[in-house]
């Protein structure tokens, strides 16, 4: 088990309706990650469309996580 | 030192991206971009519209992640100057809650000729849209809010 920081931003904020939260779990990579929030929350988004940062690091959904990480979930953006 | 930085274009070493709470100066912008090599500069202003996919709207607001803005901003406007070697740029974004006709991003490039000066400018705007954590809600008319791609691509999940 793996203790991580999970952050939301835009449209993940608010189905979590925090905007961080510290969670417990068996993940293997920030997809594990991104899977087991989106259970926990209800949202449909694939992460198809999505990005994720580790540690303030962009990231691909196939990068393992380790104990301590602060993942950041991004929704689809839409600067400009 | 005198007389080489009056006969020779200023060149930056690094090209800035910055994000605001506050009204973006655009003439203050133009100003910062003035380099004795400059035979052109082009800017893109985008604005708030009244409208989206039918529905009328009143507002947007911005959210963004800036720490990471300032980094893949950094590389955006590193990779427009590889491709098309520019004296010049400046990148603002602005977060928060615009009203319609403000100016919620400016990007402006300086170059010795046109085509770097549009091409650039062109190409940081549509990697800026697709590639930095910023997001955008609209607040219709109706009352009703929706986040711009967020939805679409929400409903295209059920879909699968």
């Amino acid at each position: 088990m793996k203790t991580i920081t999970v952050r939301y931003f835009a449209m993940f904020r608010e189905h979590a309706g925090v905007s961080e939260e510290t969670l417990t779990l068996n993940a293997a990579t920030v997809k594990d990650v991104f899977e087991h929030t989106r259970d926990r929350h209800g949202s449909m988004e694939p992460n198809g469309h999505c990005k994720v940062a580790i540690n303030d690091h962009m990231a691909d959904w196939d990068t393992a996580v380790s104990d301590g990480d602060i993942i950041l979930l991004f929704p689809p953006v839409a600067g400009g | 030192m005198g007389i080489l930085s009056c006969c020779f274009p200023r060149l930056r070493a690094v090209d800035v991206i910055e994000v605001t709470e506050s009204v973006i100066d655009t003439a203050a912008l133009q100003r910062s971009l003035k380099n004795p090599g400059a035979g052109g500069y082009c800017a893109f202003e985008g604005w708030v519209r009244n409208e989206n996919e039918g529905h009328v709207v009143e507002r947007l607001e911005y959210e963004a992640y800036e720490p990471l803005v300032i980094v893949e901003g950094g590389k955006v406007l590193a990779e427009a100057r590889e491709l098309f070697p520019f004296l010049e740029a400046r990148c603002v974004h602005r977060v928060g809650l615009l009203e319609l006709g403000e100016c919620a991003v400016w990007i402006g490039v300086a170059a010795a000729h046109r085509d770097e000066a549009f091409k650039a400018c062109r190409f940081i705007i549509d990697k800026i849209k697709v590639r930095l954590p910023i997001w955008k809600k609209e607040h219709y008319a109706n009352g009703d809010s929706g986040w711009v791609n967020c939805e679409r691509c929400a409903a295209h999940g059920i879909a699968e």
